[in-house]
């Protein structure tokens, strides 16, 4: 068990399962999950709630042991070490600042298990509670501070020990829209400045494709798909991470034939598109095709028709929802005019534009 | 390679152990000690000697004439049956008044809770012996209550409240009223009052409200309080003491005065044993309630 | 104008009215014993007037200094006894996963609690008889540690389990290890929950009657026992004076109590 030297890659995790319980009670936490996570990345555990990204994260920090698998800090295997050992530092969901501490004592208190020197603790804390905008509250008690306080207090406490991988468990879920829209520019600025790996579970996707250099998507204790958030957006690999992230309309189609790998596919009134052929689907087999609504276009000339079912304001845009002549619904997602009516109304028979390069075919 | 992490199996025992060890030998030992007293013969100068018998569980319901013959005798069953009613008594005695003081109290504001549960809690933890000797003040001939009205020309004559059935339930209410109103209010605060308003707006009237919803959500702290009053109450020894003169024995009296004055350890013990059965029914019985409510709502 | 009839939902005629006799019937009590405290009359039930003669009596009484020293060594002793070993089983029952044969831990521990006094009274007079231990303040320091130790147990376990496992774990991966984590952080949080459990303890400890009764011996007479003694010789303003003293202490003492709890509820 000699890994490959490796520098770049700051945590890797290899073949990991967590179960909890056991016989009929047995719930597979995680299951066979293994990612290898890049030095000085802003990685993003993205998925909903009960997926496994949080078992995964205390894992990493040390606070639950593996039911079998090996992590790896910079090629050291910490399975086997105590949090209090590991050089990570976790930023927790609701922060946990010590109450009976105030804003320093908490910050310092890493410095001082690490048994640093007093006037270095006192510099480093200062200095981390500038970086987070936070140094003239230094003498305060947690209570004293609102939630958007208390958040920049836990992240100074993580960074200032200055760990290898900071660890943040759906830090800006406490706080409320317009600070978590600010915060997330400010995690992304601050993780640039420090160069310090970052793993951050969320179940927010615009959070995730806001700041992430790449994502993990989880369901069901399996990682579903990793990639940059475009690659997510764009290029989902299966009907989870399709309908998780953003909007998605699934479409049966057939295929007709295959050349270089790209796919001809059949819809309702006969309408084809080509794309890429994911998978292993031979011809005359249906597939499912993914499209976001709002790449479909209405256009009358198309020979894919439909009939308005019912209309959606969003303020934006309207959704339509449209029957199209083999009974499938779909929804198209349409920006209004610069008078904010819709262009078209219920009841109204429209013709469908879908883009080939629009299209994803589902592996599963 | 650094050590897998400590087993905090080990650590966990280590950290019981002083508390297991200590009531195990000074409580647990001494009961069994109490059962093994039961079954032995009684020593006329206070303590036990060795041999097995029954007797003392005989003692209970006969007495043994000149010939040796067993008589029934009812002395010591009544004493029990006084016990058993008083006991009653002081619990619905305490759950009348309790009740809709601990609704009133779920209904303030959490500070004017947090104050009359306090006042609640004061005389709870204040001694109980100078508690019910107060009463003494209060209940005795020409004491705080007969003064005011004799002058006041209501009565001409004591009306001797005093060493009375009527005074030992009135101390027992006041003993352990607080265990009453506590778990009740425990339940009635939880109570969400949207239900209320729900049944109202259902055309419920307040007292149907009482009958179908508050009551029923509230049973489980009315089971609970009556099991906390009825336990002490039916062991008391003070109240039956000082207020019901030594006259109006209960089963706490009983037994302490055969460890005491009387000395016969093996009866004092198979009563004690008694008194150990009955409660350790009716906590079972309320155990039994409480988890099939648990198992009812799914919390 | 006519008055408007309000019905306010969730009320009932007469709740407050019974909520006021309730009350007075659980203080009228007390007071009429700190009122006549200060009784000059030496039949204690017949006011005469006011005076503090038999706060000096008492106060100068050696019977009572020693019955008070008694009560204040057994109470001081069985707790710290009592609050260290609850607040170890309650860190072993509080932190940590679930395991087999939890709930009969926590069972025994509140053995004492369900138990009748006169019961574990008798009991433990009868243990102490069998093993030949000779009845004096030891013998009641050891009872009272025993029942003792779930009052102490439960408000420590209850602050433990209000405390959120986050600040622990926050506390290992900023590097503290077990011991760190302990004096640092789970000790100073959990401390409200252990000052409340000492408290209670020893409040429990003074009040306790029956059992001291029966596992005292010669020269052990703790307060409550020589109040008792005092009433049964018949009653006198002396014993008005001592109760009143008694009873206000532990309303002192029980308001402290109740404003730590509160400050342990905000912190917590």
């Amino acid at each position: 068990m000699n890994p490959v030297i490796n520098s770049n890659i700051a945590v890797s995790v290899r073949n990991i399962s967590k179960h909890f319980g056991g016989g009929k009670e047995l719930v597979k936490a995680l299951d066979g999950v293994s990612i290898d996570i890049s030095d000085n990345e802003f990685f993003t555990l993205l998925g909903p709630s009960g997926c496994g990204k949080t078992t995964l994260l205390r894992l990493i920090a040390g606070f639950e042991l593996s039911t079998v698998g090996e992590i790896f800090l910079y090629d050291e295997e910490i399975e086997n070490l105590p949090p209090h050992k590991r050089s990570i530092n976790t930023v927790f969901q609701h922060y946990a600042l010590f109450p009976h501490m105030t804003v320093e004592e908490n910050v310092g208190f890493g410095l001082r298990m690490l048994n640093r020197d007093p006037t270095e603790i006192k510099r480093r804390s200062m200095e981390t509670l500038e970086l987070v905008k936070m140094d003239q509250f230094a003498n305060r008690k947690p209570v004293q501070l609102s939630g958007g306080q208390q958040q920049r207090i836990a992240l100074a406490r993580a960074l200032a020990p200055e760990p290898k991988v900071l660890l943040l468990d759906e830090p800006l879920s406490a706080l409320d829209l317009k600070l978590r829209q600010a915060m997330r520019m400010e995690l992304k600025n601050l993780q640039r400045e420090t160069g310090i790996t970052f793993i951050f579970v969320t179940h927010d996707q615009e959070e995730a494709l806001t700041m992430s250099d790449r994502i993990a998507v989880m369901s069901a204790g399996k990682i579903q798909q990793v990639g940059g958030p475009m690659d997510i957006y764009e290029r989902p690999i299966n009907r989870f991470v399709a309908d998780f992230i953003g909007d998605s309309n699934f479409l049966q189609a057939k295929i007709e034939s295959v050349l270089d790998n790209q796919a001809n596919c059949l819809l309702s009134d006969n309408f084809s598109i080509c794309t890429s052929l994911v998978g292993t689907h031979p011809t005359g087999s249906t597939v499912t095709l993914a499209i976001r609504p709002e790449k479909i276009k209405l256009n009358d000339e198309s020979t894919l028709r439909g009939d308005i079912q019912e209309t959606v304001y969003l303020g934006t845009d309207t959704n339509y929802i449209i029957k199209l002549n083999d009974s499938t619904t779909i929804t198209v997602r349409d920006q209004n005019g610069v008078t904010g009516d819709a262009r078209y109304s219920k009841g109204q028979s429209v013709g469908l534009h879908i883009p080939d390069s629009s299209v994803r075919m589902l592996a599963d | 390679m650094e050590l897998p992490r400590r087993n905090p199996v080990t650590r966990r025992w280590l950290a019981l152990s002083p508390a297991i060890v200590v009531v195990s030998i000074f409580m647990i030992l001494p009961m069994i000690i109490l059962l093994v007293f039961s079954f032995m013969e009684a020593d006329p100068y206070g303590g036990v000697d060795p041999g097995f018998t029954t007797e003392a569980y005989v003692q209970i319901l006969y007495e043994r004439d000149f010939d040796d013959l067993l008589i029934f005798d009812p002395v010591y069953l009544n004493i029990i049956g006084r016990s058993v009613l008083l006991a009653l008594l002081a619990t619905i005695g305490c759950l009348v008044l309790g009740l809709p003081v601990a609704y009133f109290i779920a209904r303030q504001s959490s500070r004017t809770q947090s104050l009359l549960l306090y006042l609640i809690t004061i005389p709870f933890w204040t001694n109980l012996l100078v508690r019910t000797y107060a009463w003494i003040l209060l209940l005795s001939s020409d004491g705080v209550i007969e003064q005011p009205l004799k002058f006041l020309g209501v009565i001409d004559e004591s009306l001797d409240m005093m060493y009375t059935n009527g005074a030992v339930a009135v101390g027992l209410i006041y003993s352990y009223l607080p265990l009453m109103v506590l778990p009740i209010y425990a339940s009635l605060e939880k109570l969400d009052f949207r239900l209320i308003e729900a049944a109202h707006d259902l055309y419920a009237d307040r007292f149907r409200v009482a009958r179908y919803v508050i009551f029923p959500l509230a049973a489980p702290g009315i089971v609970a309080g009556c099991i906390l009053v009825l336990v002490p109450s039916l062991g008391a020894f003070i109240a039956p003491d000082l207020l019901g003169g030594g006259k109006k024995l209960m089963l706490g009296s009983l037994i302490q005065v055969q460890f005491a004055s009387a000395r016969n350890w093996p009866f004092g013990s198979a009563v004690a044993i008694c008194l150990l059965a009955l409660v350790m029914m009716m906590l079972m019985y309320q155990a039994r309630i409480a988890s099939k409510r648990r198992r009812e709502t799914g919390d | 104008m006519a008055k408007k009839k309000i019905y306010k939902i969730g009320d009932y005629p007469g709740l407050t009215g019974w909520t006021v006799f309730f009350f007075a019937y659980l203080y009228m009590p007390m007071i009429v014993l700190v009122v006549y405290s200060f009784n000059e009359s030496r039949r204690a039930q017949i006011w005469k007037g006011f005076s503090l003669d038999w706060y000096v009596k008492a106060f100068s009484n050696d019977d009572i200094q020693s019955a008070a020293l008694n009560s204040l060594i057994v109470a001081v002793i069985a707790t710290v006894f009592a609050t260290v070993i609850s607040t170890l089983a309650a860190l072993a029952l509080a932190r940590g996963r679930q395991f087999r044969g939890q709930a009969a831990v926590t069972g025994l521990i509140s053995l004492p609690l369900v138990v009748p006094e006169i019961a574990t009274a008798v009991a433990t007079l009868s243990f102490f008889a069998v093993i030949g231990f000779k009845l004096g303040l030891v013998s009641i320091i050891i009872a009272h540690t025993v029942f003792c130790i779930p009052f102490a147990f439960l408000p420590i376990r209850a602050r433990l389990q209000g405390m959120d496992d986050a600040y622990e774990q926050a506390a290992s991966d900023l590097y503290a290890n077990d011991w760190q984590t302990f004096r640092y952080v789970t000790l100073p949080l959990m401390m409200p929950g252990v000052v409340a459990g000492a408290m209670l303890a020893f409040i429990i400890s003074i009040d306790d009657f029956i059992i001291t009764l029966m596992v005292s011996g010669a020269g052990s007479t703790t307060l409550p026992l020589y109040i008792y003694g005092m009433i049964r010789q018949g009653i006198t303003p002396e014993v008005n004076v001592i109760s009143t003293v008694m009873l206000v202490l532990s309303i002192i003492f029980i308001t402290v109590y109740w404003f730590v709890s509160k400050k342990a509820e905000e912190t917590g």
